[in-house]
């Protein structure tokens, strides 16, 4: 197990170093001009000469890429003459549109973010697993057909889409809820949750449908196998058949699952952010893109694909701990 | 979310259908054939854009202002969004561009986009995946862990990135479809390379290499024919998928750039629109609903009468 | 109802609807009597209904489509007339069942200990202490050593042996009248299947529990049980005392049965003298394998140990070996399908020990392999014919020619050469076996090679497909390595025997002395393990 973890540990700092290789490419080796990048629009000539210094663009590439990876462990300083800005480790570059290094500015919209996509998993395990566990159970059934019918339905939907049918039947025509405006936690939770309802909804319906379909699946499997015979043929109650030992089988699979897609939090953000206006790490890069800011952009790039491989090799490791029998090569 | 795409594709199906079959069992599932109706009305409706525009005797690009309301911020007169014999679906507010034309419009360029895509997706990971199955120890060690860096890359974002640094000069849909291809093609070569491998081990497949076969014959024609069914699968759940990617894009403002449109732009705008104009979100919404559910039923389909006994999205007794 | 009967079934029959409104009789009025403390032994091939039969009596079809009608007394209950609930607590209590496959029929997830509680807390409501003990003292009369440690670990940790004995602990648990055994060794070795046997046996006389035991295997049946029951397409075919049934059958179909069944004992069959130049030597052959799970590791499995013999032209010579002997991958070394580590190969004079594939090209005609599994030795999606004419093909003969040739040979085979446009999946095992022949033959090769090439078939489909091998091998001249599990199957074909054990070669002679005078050890306990008609 430990050689496992050891190799595994290697193997995700290879990845994550590639990545950030890649990140450096696209966004300071490749550019043409990345001080005119970096800088932004409106940006002019004593500014631009400025920013060369700071970025070190006069030196030799290796080099740059040496001051890029110091930055990320240690922390880097850009100082162009009296006008120093510092950048505390893990630096993830610089915003000079904003004045701020990038991973404040992260740790600035990190909450809303994350408020939303746990939000939205929490609910979409909920309704997704139980809908496939009663679509399962019900098999052929009514309440199988109608929840297969809906999957399908929402699971076609893309998010923004549904986030907009949502927002015009619950906030245009029934006036139901107010278009929603980030509340923090810590200010007033009730608040908070009740303007985040509908971003939670938007964002977990997709996921419901596939989780739902998944279960759904994954319990029919279950059942039809051999050990749930057996247990039948010893005359254990059904709902013990079911509620222990094929739940577990079922289960496993989406719990690993979950932890693979927990780690595209940042991807279904996006969508959601911008339709509904929340100022979260989703937002922030889509603007930083129309904007430009290629720094804030690299750095979120970054840190998601590092939340993507952290969170592949934490599902890997899950699933081998819940399911002994998995021989991790 | 490729994850299980490629559990959904399913292992090739040992009685495998013949030509014949697959198309009985096709024509029998009527959601699939409703499916298949809509894609191909709307690939038609798509492709024949300016005519279908001509007929209406509008263009997409003419300003209309004197069929808005400027007191209302630029809403257009009458319900529907003006909706009406001259203007088939309305026009846009503040200005007043044909709907009809700009939604034709945008259903070229998403489907350009989307089949665009599927054509780099299964050529990279096709290509790469029967290098990475058949190929000897080294090939596959280092292919597979190119192909696992293919799939944890998340894709989107670096599509965002990519999009944000190239010159606006570059035609948007061709970069679209290198962007969210080049990102995509992971999915593929993880299915193709684990059939490939699990093929290989076959008995018929040694009694090729016992008749002598070189590695070619064997690849092209005891191999490849195998994977092919959830080959197609796979790809006809692609296609939907890229759809939304390129609509999500062009929402996100990314993508698709005016005065191009693509339903997913089209979407971004009509967002503020949504209550004094529900027409506006709903045409593209809409469209976009449905052609979505179209292609995925029509893929959910296609892989149940391949392989009957496959998971399916629509659920049936197993 | 005949007295001491603890199970008395009369006229079961159980109909399974199709999708096109017709229905498929799986058991057809079928009747017998269990006695109680009594062995009886349910006999059929594939399709004979028995196994459809034992989980009738368990009441196992309600969750089914199937329909079941007749009468299951289990003392004065029917099975077929009680409600749900009640069928729930007979099941593990009064009557208990144990499966083919242990590895599969057991949890993954859960230890074995706590499952056997679980079954005996379920029925008996005993506390979670009790129970726990309860399961180690079965494991433990089982023959499972250090059961109170063993008890804690999940089923894949167990050997498959070790594991059937833990699922007839589990059956033992709530001591049932009755035991219910479907294929209970069909899936072990044989030395393994004989101490089961022994071991349900000996419970047997320990508790008086009664026996039904459910197998395609004519040898388990003669040496486990006294009464037999004979099915044949859902029917009732023969009943009896087994050594009568069994040394005077009555019915055509049981003869039949009998008739082709190997044996071990018996004349043995005569044999022509092959010539003693030796077509195939190897020497020294050894096949290593990284094990998996850790590159790091230094471990290496050696599939094949430093094996020297040789093939004489002409001759068939047996391969016999439990699984993980070795015996496939020597088989597969000698087509070269795998590359020796280390070792030679001398084929016809030539070395073709690590000759290059492109070197090899022209002797593949002269090598050729037919394979265990009907669905895997043919590609599902060319037609049969394609499949048969392909090696001509890759050997330069020209498409028409090549069809014509496996048109042929289809006849030959003994199947009907119009049907060469058919696919796979359309005819039976036997029929796919004899496509693989017909295959392997079409290069007119020297040397064939069979790898268990009817271990996945019915007895009656195997006779018939050795009887086509001897015809094959008088016309064609073949020489044949028969590898295979089955000792009284190598004993019929083969004129010398090779006995494999962890790799190694344990004993090389003349099959007759072989059989009747073994020398080593291992061979002896092979041979003794397996269960003879009696």
């Amino acid at each position: 197990m430990t050689r496992y973890l050891l190799r595994r540990f290697a193997s995700t700092v290879v990845l994550l170093l590639v990545m950030v290789a890649f990140v450096y490419v696209i966004f300071y080796a490749l550019p043409a001009n990345p001080a005119v990048l970096v800088c932004g629009k409106g940006c002019g000539g004593g500014q631009l000469a400025a920013i060369d210094h700071k970025l070190g663009l006069d030196q030799p590439e290796y080099v740059q890429f040496w001051h890029f990876l110091e930055g990320i462990f240690v922390g880097r300083d850009y100082s162009s003459g009296p006008d120093v800005s510092h950048c505390a480790a893990p630096c993830l570059g610089f915003s000079f549109q904003n004045d701020q290094p990038v991973l404040s500015l992260i740790g600035q919209r990190l909450p809303v973010s994350l408020s939303l996509t746990t939000g939205a998993m929490v609910l979409w395990l909920v309704i997704g697993v139980s809908a496939g566990v009663l679509s399962a159970l019900r098999v052929g059934r009514f309440t199988d057909r109608a929840v297969t019918a809906v999957s399908v339905l929402a699971f076609g939907a893309p998010i923004f889409v549904s986030g907009m049918l949502l927002l015009m039947l619950f906030c245009g025509y029934l006036h139901w809820l107010d278009f929603p405006v980030y509340v923090p936690l810590t200010d007033d939770p009730a608040a908070w949750a009740k303007n985040l309802l509908l971003p939670w909804f938007t964002l977990a319906i997709a996921q419901a449908a596939v989780y739902a379909r998944l279960t759904r699946t994954g319990m029919l499997e279950t059942l039809s196998e051999d050990h749930i015979l057996t247990f039948r043929a010893y005359g254990l109650r059904e709902r013990r058949i079911v509620g222990r030992h094929a739940m577990r089988g079922t289960l496993t699979p989406i719990i690993t699952l979950s932890a693979y897609d927990f780690g595209y939090i940042l991807v279904g953000a996006m969508l959601t952010e911008t339709l509904f206006g929340l100022p979260g790490l989703g937002q922030l890069i889509v603007q930083s893109s129309n904007n430009v800011d290629l720094p804030v952009v690299a750095g979120l790039t970054l840190v998601a694909g590092a939340a993507i491989v952290v969170a592949n090799t934490a599902a890997d490791l899950l699933y081998a701990v819940v399911d002994r029998r998995v021989v991790l090569t | 979310m490729t994850a299980e795409l490629i559990t959904e594709a399913g292992a090739a199906p040992e009685a495998p259908a013949r030509g014949r079959q697959v198309r009985r069992r096709l024509y029998a599932d009527r959601m699939a054939m409703a499916g298949l109706v809509i894609a191909v009305v709307m690939v038609v409706a798509a492709l024949a854009a300016p005519l279908l525009v001509h007929l209406e005797g509008q263009d997409a690009t003419t300003y209309h202002p004197e069929l808005l309301d400027s007191a209302r911020g630029g809403v257009p007169r009458g319900s529907f969004g003006g909706a009406g014999g001259a203007h088939w679906l309305g026009v846009e507010p503040t200005t007043g561009r044909d709907l009809f034309a700009r939604a034709l419009g945008g259903a070229r360029i998403s489907f350009l986009v989307a089949f665009g895509t599927l054509i780099v997706q299964i050529l990279l990971g096709v290509g790469i995946g029967l290098a990475a199955g058949l190929g000897g120890k080294v090939a596959d060690a280092f292919l597979g862990r190119l192909i696992d860096l293919a799939i944890s890359f998340p894709q989107l974002i670096f599509a965002i990135a990519l999009l944000a640094i190239v010159p606006g000069t570059f035609p948007r849909p061709i970069l679209l479809m290198m962007v969210i291809g080049l990102f995509g093609w992971g999915g593929t070569a993880r299915l193709v390379r684990g059939q490939v491998l699990s093929l290989r081990t076959r008995d018929y497949v040694s009694a090729a290499r016992l008749s002598g076969a070189s590695r070619t014959r064997i690849a092209l024609r005891e191999i490849l024919p195998g994977i092919s069914a959830p080959l197609v699968t796979y790809a006809a759940l692609l296609l939907p998928n890229n759809m939304i990617s390129e609509a999500g894009l062009s929402f996100l403002g990314i993508g698709v750039r005016p005065p191009a449109s693509s339903w997913g732009q089209m979407l971004s705008t009509a967002t503020t629109w949504f209550q004094a104009d529900p027409t506006y979100v709903l045409v593209p919404g809409l469209l976009l609903l449905v052609n979505v559910l179209a292609f995925t039923v029509l893929a959910d389909g296609l892989r149940t009468a391949l392989d009957p006994k496959a998971p399916s999205l629509r659920g049936g007794r197993r | 109802m005949s007295d001491a009967a603890v199970l008395s079934v009369r006229d079961l029959t159980v109909e399974f609807p199709g999708d096109d409104g017709s229905s498929l009789r799986a058991v057809d009025a079928v009747s017998f009597d269990l006695a109680a403390g009594g062995a009886l032994g349910i006999v059929g091939e594939s399709g004979s209904g028995k196994s459809t039969t034992a989980l009738a009596l368990l009441g196992l079809h309600r969750r089914s489509s199937a329909r079941v009608s007749g009468q299951i007394l289990l003392g004065d209950d029917d099975v077929n007339a009680l409600d749900d609930e009640a069928v729930r607590r007979l099941r593990g209590h009064r009557i208990a069942m144990i499966f083919q496959d242990p590895l599969s029929a057991l949890d993954p997830y859960y230890r074995i200990g706590d499952q056997i509680s679980e079954v005996y807390r379920t029925h008996s409501g005993a506390s979670r202490r009790a129970a726990w003990a309860r399961a180690v003292e079965v494991l433990d009369r089982v023959g499972i050593p250090d059961a109170a440690r063993r008890a804690r670990a999940r089923p894949h940790e167990f050997s498959g042996g070790m594991r059937q004995r833990a699922l007839i602990a589990m059956a033992l648990a709530c001591e049932p009248e009755i035991l219910v055994a479907d294929e209970p060794t069909s899936a072990l070795d044989v030395t393994v299947q004989a101490q089961i046997l022994d071991l349900i046996d000996d419970l047997r006389a320990d508790t008086g529990m009664a026996l039904l035991l459910v197998t395609h295997d004519l040898g388990v049946v003669s040496r486990s049980v006294e009464r037999v029951l004979v099915m044949q397409n859902g029917r009732a075919v023969e009943q009896g005392p087994v050594g009568g049934v069994l040394r005077a059958p009555a019915e055509p179909y049981t003869r039949a049965l009998l008739a082709a069944v190997p044996r071990l004992d018996g004349p043995a069959p005569s044999r022509r003298t092959p010539s003693g130049e030796p077509l195939l030597t190897v020497t020294g052959l050894t096949r290593e394998f990284r094990r998996p799970g850790g590159g790091l590791r230094r471990d290496v499995l050696r599939a094949v140990d430093d094996v020297s013999l040789d093939v004489r032209r002409g001759e068939t010579l047996g391969v016999v070996g439990e699984s993980g002997s070795g015996k496939t991958t020597l088989a597969r070394m000698i087509v070269r399908l795998l590359t020796p580590t280390s070792g030679s190969i001398v084929f016809a004079g030539q070395d073709i020990t690590d000759r290059p594939e492109r070197e090899l090209r022209p002797l593949r005609r002269d090598l050729q392999m037919v394979f265990q599994d009907p669905v895997s030795s043919l590609n599902p999606r060319r037609t049969v014919g394609d499949s048969i004419a392909d090696p001509l093909r890759v050997q330069g003969t020209d498409d028409r020619a090549a069809l014509r040739t496996a048109r042929e040979l289809m006849e030959r085979v003994g199947l009907d050469a119009s049907r060469h446009d058919r696919y796979p999946h359309e005819f039976s095992g036997g029929q796919r076996q004899r496509m693989g022949i017909a295959r392997a033959l079409s290069l007119r090769p020297r040397l064939l090679v069979c790898d268990e090439p009817v271990s996945a078939l019915d007895v009656s489909t195997q006779a018939q497909i050795l009887e086509l091998l001897e015809d094959l091998q008088e016309e064609y001249e073949l020489t044949i390595v028969f590898v295979s599990h089955d000792l009284a199957v190598v004993r019929q074909v083969s004129d010398r025997v090779a006995v494999m054990h962890d790799g190694g070669l344990v004993e090389l002679a003349d099959a007759e002395e072989l059989y009747a005078s073994p020398r080593h050890d291992y061979t002896r306990t092979l041979l003794a393990a397996v269960p003879a008609l009696a």
